[in-house]
């Protein structure tokens, strides 16, 4: 456990990434037993870098939980929750695509929204955003077009 | 090409002991029956699904991104784009948490006003998903009479808006502008006759022999295992658990109106039918409670600094003007922190995370979609069933491809 | 039973019977020229008043713009505007278009309503390349015209891949204006129905893109490496 946190009416704590199985699964047996997001979220340029959360829910007592855990750009592993989580599938899937954090023990770690030959994680901080000019008409009076 | 397709073991089909192989079958993405952009990797056995895998990402826009790029008001109509049959909802997701973070106080008629938004938002979401449902049956002509009703929704949403869909209609500490007069009236004409339109609907589908066969007792799947892949929603109601955010965590006021949850016993795709159609008639009557209730007052924050002046202060007061100039170049700035907003989508839980790092521009936008988990839950419903059962399940799961890419 | 005969009397009191005695030159006529009987003068003045006459061309042009097949192909929320117009308000069956093909090989027009992902472009521009000339394409929406709300990474616009003939503006666009777009390139396809436009796309015949190894100044050839999106 390295933190905790209480925000707007909600407890979020953070642990460390080798931790994050157990935590859960005791916190499963406390009574939250649905794990409703797993998401990444980039604190560049803060270190450790790259976080992931883990949206827990009790159902039975109407109470949600954040588990945070935070791991350094140069050894993004953080073990993989799917074995006993089966939501965390394709959630893990997006968080490495868009982040390029790696999930060890993840059955079929590949890209899900982005094509899978494609380089970069775009949803870290410093990825460009990208982008077309606009063309307008005038651009093509001018001779300026997307296609040539 | 994917090589992770995991082979089920295949059984001995009666006595016939030829050697069968597995194939690979590919729908899509261009498929006029997935709902979307959506790829299926289908292992088949004959006609029966022994393996699903699906393929996402055809329409992935990157709005997450974009909206780190603007400020917090802007990336309302970006966020808006997501899940693009329950627009609202996501605006509401959204603003629910930047308005959590900002500890800004929601004027109730606002809060109604946004309830009675989304209502309506649900019924359509319903109604698009019947007629494209029945379309996927074989049942074209609901196609039609869902439109018909939607027409009225769109009609209603135009007045109160300016535009059809995606409104931009909700805005952080309330909505944009008040509901014209007479759009009470027109909302009332709609929710009387929705009800007994549903039960044409009912009338239509229920008791047709090929809808029965084809959906009941189809692709069931245990409420447990629903609940390991995260599913909410819909899907889960028809397998039997009433979870709903709106009964269990309310917000934005929804804890003043009586409704009921339509809540299925066995989880096949009847269930799933039946539930959605019922909740359209939940919907009306929540809609007519809040207009029944519908307090005077603001439709949006007195705080200044997160919410536009109204125009006719511009003139006179330098406050406002100065107020106004910081709010549409910068925008308002939002303390630090990160907060998780869940909200009740016709399709299951969507909840905005939001972090901020005390500028003007959200740090971190992420939209759990509910349709995104929820199709982890189209492989163990379709094993063993015919390919007719398959599309029969993907239109009773009602995936929205805009959320599941982003 | 007796029948009561009256002779019919037009609404302004005139007597009809003249009437069918044009009707009856008229008939005559018609009968005289099966035969083969009317000659010179008389032929040519039947011909003015009966016959249409028009170069093929513009007879094809007519019968295509009229029966334009659009392909189903909604990608995101411009699709629920396009399943509008299939809807009972503004009916694009009014203009013969209701017949929505699901395989490009039987479409010729291609709405493009929604954004196009990176990862959906090359399978566009197959779809594309599946319809057979002629063909034409409607960008719907901002997205697919230009890059819309989100210009990013994630997204092409569809003039970088695909010729496009008519854009329609919108975010989305009401079902009237998507209406308007489709009935302005019926207006194109009866009146300007050349399409060497497309040079300058490389978009000519059906034929699928050859993957070639020098660099091509035209439209992405996205099947560079004869690979597309796994």
């Amino acid at each position: 456990m390295l933190g905790t946190l209480y925000f707007r009416e909600k407890g979020q704590i953070t642990v460390a990434a080798s931790a994050i199985r157990p935590t859960l699964e005791h916190l499963r047996g406390k009574g939250f037993d649905a794990l409703m997001s797993v998401h990444g979220v980039d604190y560049h340029p803060d270190e450790p870098r790259l976080g992931v959360h883990y949206e827990l829910l009790d159902m039975g007592a109407l109470d949600r939980l954040t588990v945070k855990v935070r791991v350094p750009l140069a050894d993004p592993h953080v073990p993989s929750v799917t074995p006993d989580w089966p939501t965390a599938n394709h959630q893990e899937r997006e968080i490495y695509d868009m982040f390029g954090v790696l999930f060890d023990g993840h059955p079929d770690l590949r890209r899900i929204l982005m094509p899978e030959d494609y380089e970069g994680h775009p949803q870290r901080r410093d990825f460009p955003i990208g982008g077309e000019p606009v063309m307008f008409t005038i651009d093509e009076s001018d001779g300026r077009s997307y296609v040539k | 090409m994917e090589e992770s397709i995991t082979m089920a073991p295949l059984e001995k089909l009666g006595t016939n002991e030829l050697d069968q192989e597995l194939l690979t079958l590919n729908m899509g993405p261009h498929h006029p029956a997935t709902h979307g952009v959506l790829r299926l990797l289908v292992t088949l056995d004959g006609e029966i699904v022994r393996d699903l895998k699906p393929i996402i990402g055809y329409v992935h826009t990157g709005i997450e991104k974009t909206a780190e790029d603007k400020s917090y008001w802007k990336v309302i109509p970006v966020v808006e784009r997501m899940d693009y049959l329950a627009y609202y909802f996501n605006a509401m997701a959204f603003c629910g948490a930047t308005e959590t973070l900002l500890e800004v106080e929601v004027p109730p008629r606002a809060q109604y006003l946004r309830v009675i938004h989304m209502e309506l938002n649900r019924i359509m979401s319903h109604l698009v998903w019947l007629g494209t449902s029945a379309l996927d049956l074989g049942a074209m002509s609901m196609f039609w009479y869902c439109f018909r009703e939607r027409e009225i929704i769109l009609d209603l949403f135009e007045q109160s808006s300016g535009q059809r869909m995606h409104t931009r209609y909700f805005q952080v500490g309330g909505v944009a502008e008040d509901i014209p007069p007479g759009w009470a009236e027109k909302c009332r004409e709609f929710t009387a006759v929705m009800p007994e339109r549903v039960d044409q609907y009912n009338d239509l589908l229920a008791n047709n022999e090929i809808v029965l066969q084809r959906l009941r007792g189809v692709c069931p799947l245990a409420e447990s295992e629903l609940l390991k892949l995260g599913v909410t929603g819909p899907l889960l109601r028809a397998a039997g658990n009433p979870w709903d955010l709106r009964k269990a965590m309310p917000y934005s006021s929804y804890d003043h109106f009586d409704f009921k949850i339509p809540v299925g016993t066995e989880g096949d795709n009847w269930d799933r039918f039946a539930v959605r159609v019922q909740e359209m008639k939940e919907s009306v009557k929540i809609i007519d409670q809040a207009l029944d209730g519908l307090p005077g007052g603001a439709w949006i924050t007195d705080d200044r600094k997160v919410a536009l002046p109204p125009r006719h202060e511009l003139a006179t007061s330098m406050e406002a003007l100065i107020h106004h100039f910081k709010l549409v170049t910068e925008g308002f700035r939002v303390p630090p922190g990160e907060v998780y907003f869940p909200i009740e989508s016709p399709r299951g839980e969507l909840a905005c995370f939001v972090r901020s790092d005390g500028s003007s521009k959200p740090a971190r936008v992420h939209m759990r979609d509910p349709s995104f988990v929820n199709l982890q839950a189209t492989a163990p419903m379709t094993e063993g069933s015919y390919i007719a059962d398959l599309i029969a399940t993907l239109a009773m799961l009602d995936p929205v491809l805009g959320g599941i890419d982003r | 039973m007796a029948v009561k005969r009256e002779k019919l009397v037009a609404p302004d009191g005139s007597d009809l019977s003249s009437a069918s005695e044009d009707f009856r030159i008229r008939q005559l006529r018609s009968r005289d020229m099966l035969r083969g009987d009317l000659e010179g003068a008389d032929l040519e003045q039947y011909m003015q008043e009966r016959v249409l006459t028009t170069t093929m061309d513009k007879a094809v042009a007519w019968a295509r713009s009229n029966a334009l097949f659009p392909a189903t192909f909604g990608l995101a929320c411009c699709a629920i505007e396009m399943m509008s117009i299939v809807a009972a308000r503004v009916d694009v069956a009014r203009f013969g278009f209701e017949a929505f093909r699901a395989s490009p090989r039987q479409a010729d027009l291609l709405i493009l309503s929604g954004r196009v992902s990176i990862k959906m472009a090359p399978v566009v521009r197959r779809i594309y390349d599946q319809m057979l000339e002629p063909k034409w394409a409607i960008a719907m929406g901002a997205c697919s015209s230009s890059m819309g709300v989100f210009n990013n990474y994630a997204i092409v616009p569809a003039d970088k891949f695909m010729p496009v003939d008519v854009h329609v503006p919108g975010c989305p666009p009401r079902p009237e204006a998507l209406m308007h777009g489709i009935l302005k390139l019926r207006k194109m396809i009866q009146e300007d129905p050349d399409m060497g436009w497309r040079e300058g796309y490389g978009a000519r015949g059906t034929e699928e893109v050859v993957p070639s190894d020098e660099p091509q100044d035209n439209a992405i050839n996205v099947f560079r490496g004869g690979n597309t999106a796994a």
